[in-house]
């Protein structure tokens, strides 16, 4: 065991796959030498040289289309796109091609490849920074999306996301990069991807949420614990596939959900949660499903940044009212 | 002038050389000795500024920013020949061309405080605001060059990109739209030599950027960015062509990014100090003080006093921006649509009954 944050986990997991499959190939831009602007791919130019670890031109089409035909013909690539907000030239690619190869062909072609995107707030930075739209991706047919809230997880799915036939958006929230340590196995493991993790155990309401908000949501629940409420905390790691058997187990046993996440409202990851919550647990339900999300508006530059982010009091405000409705 | 330095002939564009000496009086653009010390001056307070938030990011006082540091001549020399009727389509470190067009410095340090504010530009017209995807904008700038051609307005369109925007498709697709509208758009690309980590050569296996002119068929030439007097030549003959119709244009201004990418960036992870030492020797606010000097315009005196008065200027700019009020919740929602929908003002209003739920919270919670 050994205590990483996040950076360092995915950079071992990185590190790990690199050594164990020839295949592997990780580019994006300034992920070589730099070693990414976080960090994420520090020394994996040195160790493995640059044709396995290397800066591409400044172009996030270019690299998801060509990580597209490595791919095809036999590569594993894990690319970066550098910012959650500079993804959008890539969605052609991803939309048009990574998405639709499998099953255009038939099931001959296959695109086994991982788009690693640091996404989210809270980090006080210029404009398009701060998304998180899960929503949009998690809309797209044949992307799995993923998205770890610790060193632990990150470095398992990251692993697990490799090894998968699938294309898959790996969602990285650096606002908690480097705030959480934890101790984590130096040896391979995998997560299996499409399960979520049920961090606390409660009886009054579930809390769905994901990335660096599972930490806002226990900010919130040492709150309601001093109101004797109980939440139960399901960390949903694969916003697709959604694990519908954890949520749907949750609610039966607490009649109450809120989502909380990040994106904006309309249109977002908790009206499909709560929808599941409806499909499959219907006579359950002692209030209906709440959500805690953005609003429909851009993300704030940083002096209004609160405004749009989560905090645990506007977590707690929607635990108050589901517990009395 | 862009046939003899047609990019397929490899040579840039200088009018003096690095100890600010004049190579051939007969490249010189037609400007008298009061406005290049006023550029020299303008670009000096630039620099001036620049440096200054970088220390006050350091303090904590304002958030990430690109620093124009090494690149002032560019701007400086745009400043020089960009007209009010022009329009100014910036990427992000164009201080001088922007201010030149009535942005204020408290403008710009209320956007890197965090405030959209900061791109309203209450005294500056025609001008974009500062465009973080890169190379994005260009686009818009052979849309606006479009507009202008359609109603036959005498005006130009002054777009700017970094090296590493060559690479995104978006730039592509505008030369080349620009190309077969033949629009009179100046395509200004800064090649400080990196795109964050990564060097120019990793971004381009042709011989210059400029070249890639060719293939868009509109006219490119590679200039000395550091060099005033070549790029305000080069903008002049650029503006020629563009009002004659023969727009757009390509130009590389070579230059080099003394600073980091932004204040979240260290340069020493990729570059040495000898690079960095090579480059100090092309300065472009050392070279132009060079030739005013020898000229008799300026002197160290002079220049160590307008330094202590512009450290003055910034700091009272930066203190105004650091009082600007408070930022409301309604500002976030009020400039998404034209007339706002029912949704979002339901959203307006359920966040402010959250604030006055949390306040009475907040207030019992001081209490017990």
């Amino acid at each position: 065991m050994k205590i990483m944050n996040m950076v360092g986990a995915i950079n071992d997991a990185l590190d790990i796959k690199l050594k164990e499959d020839n295949n592997v190939v990780v580019f994006g831009e300034d992920v070589g030498v730099e070693g990414g602007v976080f960090r994420v791919t520090e020394n994996l130019q040195k160790k493995y040289g640059a044709e396995r670890v290397f800066d591409s031109p400044l172009a996030e089409s270019g690299i998801v289309g060509t990580a597209i035909g490595m791919s095809i013909a036999g590569l594993r690539p894990v690319v970066e796109m550098q910012f959650c907000g500079f993804i959008y030239p890539a969605m052609n690619q991803i939309i048009s091609h990574a998405t639709r190869m499998r099953n255009r062909s038939r099931g001959k072609l296959e695109t086994p490849m991982v788009i690693r995107m640091p996404y989210g707030g809270g980090i006080n930075a210029l404009e398009h920074h701060s998304e998180s739209m899960e929503a949009l991706f998690g809309h797209i047919p044949g992307l799995k999306v993923i998205a770890p809230s610790t060193p632990h997880d990150a470095k398992g799915m990251l692993i697990a996301a490799i090894e998968s036939n699938d294309t898959i958006l790996y969602m990285e929230p650096k606002r908690i990069y480097r705030a959480i340590k934890q101790e984590v196995s130096e040896d391979k493991f995998s997560i299996e991807l499409g399960k979520a993790n049920v961090l606390t155990q409660g009886k009054d309401v579930t809390i769905v949420s994901f990335g660096a908000m599972i930490r806002e949501v226990q900010k919130a629940m040492v709150m309601a614990k001093e109101q004797g409420i109980s939440v139960e905390l399901i960390d949903l790691r694969s916003i697709y596939p959604i694990d519908r058997e954890t949520i749907r187990n949750s609610v039966k046993k607490t009649g109450r959900i809120i989502t909380v996440t990040e994106g904006p409202k309309s249109f977002g990851l908790g009206a499909e949660i709560a929808q599941i919550a409806i499909e499959e647990a219907f006579l359950s339900l002692e209030a209906p499903p709440a959500r805690v999300s953005s609003y429909d508006v851009i993300v704030p530059l940083p002096k209004g940044e609160h405004h749009y982010m989560q905090d645990a009091y506007k977590i707690l405000y929607e635990i108050e009212k589901i517990v009395k409705y | 002038m862009f046939e003899k330095y047609n990019p397929i002939n490899k040579l840039m564009f200088q009018v003096i050389d690095n100890d600010g000496k004049v190579i051939d009086k007969k490249l010189m653009p037609k400007v008298s000795d009061e406005r290049v010390l006023k550029a020299y001056k303008d670009m000096l307070f630039a620099r001036t500024a620049d440096l200054q938030i970088v220390s006050y990011q350091r303090q904590g006082r304002i958030y990430t920013y690109p620093p124009n540091y090494g690149q002032e001549a560019i701007s400086g020399a745009t400043a020089v020949i960009i007209e009010e009727k022009d329009w100014l389509v910036p990427a992000f470190r164009e201080m001088g061309a922007m201010l030149a067009k009535g942005v204020t410095l408290k403008e710009l340090f209320l956007l890197f405080m965090g405030y959209e504010d900061g791109n309203a530009y209450k005294n500056a017209n025609k001008v974009l605001p500062i465009s973080v995807p890169i190379a994005s904008q260009l686009l818009h700038a052979t849309g606006i060059g479009y507009e202008i051609k359609y109603n036959k307005k005498k005006e130009l369109v002054y777009a700017f990109v970094g090296d590493g925007g060559t690479s995104e498709g978006d730039f592509h697709e505008a030369v080349n739209f620009a190309g077969v509208w033949k629009v009179p758009v100046i395509f200004i690309i800064q090649n400080n030599q990196y795109g964050i980590s990564t060097p120019t050569r990793m971004q381009t296996a042709s011989d210059s950027l400029a070249i890639k002119a060719l293939a868009y068929g509109v006219k490119g030439i590679q200039v000395d960015g550091n060099d005033f007097f070549a790029m305000l030549k080069v903008l002049e003959e650029s503006k020629k062509a563009c009002e004659n119709g023969e727009g757009p244009i390509l130009i590389e201004a070579v230059t080099y990014r003394k600073g980091a990418h932004t204040t979240s960036d260290d340069p020493t992870k990729y570059r040495t100090k000898e690079e960095e030492q090579e480059w100090d020797k092309k300065d472009p606010l050392k070279r132009l003080k060079q030739y005013l000097i020898d000229k008799k315009l300026w002197s160290e005196k002079e220049e160590e006093t307008i330094i202590e008065d512009f450290k003055k200027e910034v700091d009272r700019q930066f203190i105004e921006a650091e009082n600007y009020p408070e930022y409301k919740a309604e500002d976030i929602f009020k400039y998404m649509y034209a007339e706002m929908p029912q949704e979002l003002k339901d959203q307006e209003h359920r966040l402010k009954e959250f604030y006055r739920w949390k306040e009475e919270r907040v207030s019992q919670t001081s209490k017990k």
